[in-house]
């Protein structure tokens, strides 16, 4: 287990070098050349000079992008936020259940995460469209509505469908949709590392259910919501496709504006500024998650 | 009779039977199921509008398989995931037995390195391979068949193998350090232990890597899509394209084949391997 590698030379070299060289050549470099661009900046069509500018960062947090990024970390904590409302009450679900159904309902959870990403994204925009399933109900209900007044003599005129696809509403919509398991299975993995005793002992002495859920089970069951915080929040805001395909023009996310540095508007340097800008946060998040978890540690 | 009583009246913290959560949950898997469920239903509809039902048909699954471009892009989309998933369970591997057996100095650099691919956005992995394709190490786009398939699959390995890493990890921390000391004794050398002791215990953990990596490279979009040209298209790619042309049945029918793919394999992975790959895929490995 613990075998010093200078004892078994041949050995360690055959299982360390192909996955050193993979990563390093295949993964590490391609972030190296990034990151170096992000430094650079574009002489001609095809040539990036990289010469230790940080005009590119400069840029990166001008209004325009910077408005772009606080709204992309907006997004993400709106999700969040309702991932938690709407998870907390599946996670204790499926915590308090007969070991049977909770395997079953553990699995009905994470079914549709393991659903290709565009075609959940695809299903949504199927769902919101203006004439999509949700308008098409509405409509329904609306047309009898409007039926009936009809008999008293005031018809409610021609439904307008509601424009539900393409705007700010539908991105949340659509991150809440594809996070929600991502909240569910670290809360339900802290809940069920929870003693009982404490929340039968709670209810005993006379407090509610909801004191209870506040006073007791939400302090203990930190852990688990700051690692779910963190899966579901990380992922928000480097969302692409959401965006992309239920969003309007004015809810890019900060992946949205990457990409279009790369592919459309050929400023490959400043891609990279934000691109990277984008794995910092990332970072912080984890870090901040670490340090959240080991002064927990410590205190216990 | 203690015990009819009981069953009777729910316990303080039995809130599954409370109706409260039960509505909750209901209402919960509404939301996750009713979109799919009705991409699903529609494409077998008659009507090309998509909303309203108009009949039973096969017609979008016949137009989906004549369809060329499309047929190519999952012909794509496997090849890749075969590939890839084989040298990602390779190196996951090698990774796996390096970190379970060695103590070297590097060692928790390489491992903070390793959950790197976990971690770091798609959109950046994706800009990187894209940059790293075109100036470091520019793909030819006029290799034959699957050749030209190589940057994605790469990419595909880059993101994957450290998945696949972790699960075989957790499989070899259930390794009885006795049985190699029995082989030992018995007079077997180093790889006759290797291959007759530990791989077959390792064998869970390789089934659940593989079946990882090849979900994970099935249904890869966004790092793909930066790889990917105009004739090395994977089959979201593809989807990607239609739903942004239009919403047809078509479309549906396409979606309906990975959803069960998918889920199939996932069946399959959950049968081998227990929880590993639902704790995995949840992002625990953050």
């Amino acid at each position: 287990m613990d075998e010093s590698w200078t004892k078994a030379k041949a050995v360690f070299a055959i299982l360390a070098i192909p996955p050193v060289f993979w990563l390093l050549a295949f993964f590490l470099i391609p972030l190296g050349v990034i990151w170096g661009y992000s430094f650079g900046e574009n002489k001609s069509l095809t040539e990036i000079a990289v010469n230790g500018t940080f005009s590119n960062y400069v840029h990166a947090i001008k209004p325009l992008y910077l408005g772009i990024i606080l709204k992309s970390f907006w997004f993400a904590a709106v999700t969040t936020v309702l991932c938690l409302i709407v998870g907390f009450p599946v996670a204790i679900a499926i915590t308090f259940a007969t070991e049977k159904s909770k395997a079953w309902l553990l699995l009905l959870i994470m079914l549709p995460f393991w659903t290709n990403l565009l075609i959940r994204t695809y299903a949504l925009m199927a769902v919101l469209r203006t004439e999509g399933y949700i308008n098409f109900t509405l409509a329904f209900f609306w047309n009898g509505l409007s039926g009936l007044t009809g008999l008293l003599g005031h018809p409610l005129g021609a439904f307008q469908p509601l424009e539900l696809l393409h705007n700010n509403f539908a991105v949340v919509f659509g991150l809440v949709y594809v996070q929600l398991p991502f909240m569910v299975l670290p809360l339900y993995a802290a809940l069920d590392r929870l003693d009982r005793s404490l929340l039968e002992a709670s209810l005993d002495l006379g407090a509610g259910h909801l004191t209870t859920f506040r006073r007791v089970v939400v302090p203990l069951a930190t852990p688990g919501i700051v690692s779910g915080v963190l899966v579901t929040l990380i992922p928000s805001i480097g969302a692409y496709l959401t965006p992309d395909l239920l969003g309007g023009p004015s809810s890019q996310m900060i992946a949205n504006v990457i990409e279009r540095q790369f592919k459309t508007a050929n400023d490959w340097p400043f891609g990279a500024a934000l691109s990277f800008l984008l794995m910092y946060m990332t970072f912080l998040a984890i870090a901040v998650q670490a340090i959240v978890s080991r002064n927990r540690r410590a205190r216990d | 009779m203690a015990g009819a009583a009981l069953r009777e009246r729910p316990g303080p913290l039995d809130y599954l039977s409370r109706w409260p959560i039960r509505a909750w949950l209901w209402a919960v898997v509404i939301y996750l199921y009713a979109p799919l469920v009705t991409l699903m239903a529609f494409s077998f509809n008659v009507s090309k509008r998509n909303i309203v039902w108009r009949g039973f048909t096969l017609d979008w699954y016949k137009a989906a398989f004549e369809d060329s471009d499309l047929i190519t892009a999952f012909g794509n989309s496997l090849t890749i995931a075969l590939v890839s998933t084989l040298v990602s369970v390779a190196l996951g591997a090698l990774t796996a037995l390096l970190l379970w057996r060695f103590r070297f100095p590097a060692k928790p650099a390489l491992e903070g390195a390793l959950s790197l691919p976990i971690v770091v956005p798609e959109i950046c992995m994706g800009v990187a391979m894209l940059v790293f394709f075109t100036e470091i190490l520019p793909w030819p786009t006029d290799l034959i068949w699957p050749l030209n398939l190589g940057a994605i699959i790469i990419s595909h390995i880059s993101f994957s193998f450290s998945f696949v890493a972790i699960v075989i990890r957790g499989r070899l921390a259930s390794f009885n350090r006795e049985f190699e000391e029995a082989a030992k004794d018995l007079g077997a050398g180093e790889w006759r232990i290797f291959w007759d002791v530990i791989v077959p215990h390792m064998r869970p953990g390789l089934l659940a890597g593989a079946l990882l990596a090849f979900t994970l490279s099935l249904d890869d979009f966004v790092i793909t899509f930066f790889t990917s040209g105009p004739d090395t298209t994977t089959f979201p790619v593809k989807v990607y394209s239609m739903v942004r042309f239009s919403v047809t049945p078509e479309v549906n029918a396409a979606s309906t084949i990975l959803i069960v793919l998918t889920v199939a394999l996932t069946a399959v992975a959950l049968r081998v391997s227990g929880n590993a790959v639902v704790a995995i895929e949840a992002g625990e490995g953050l």
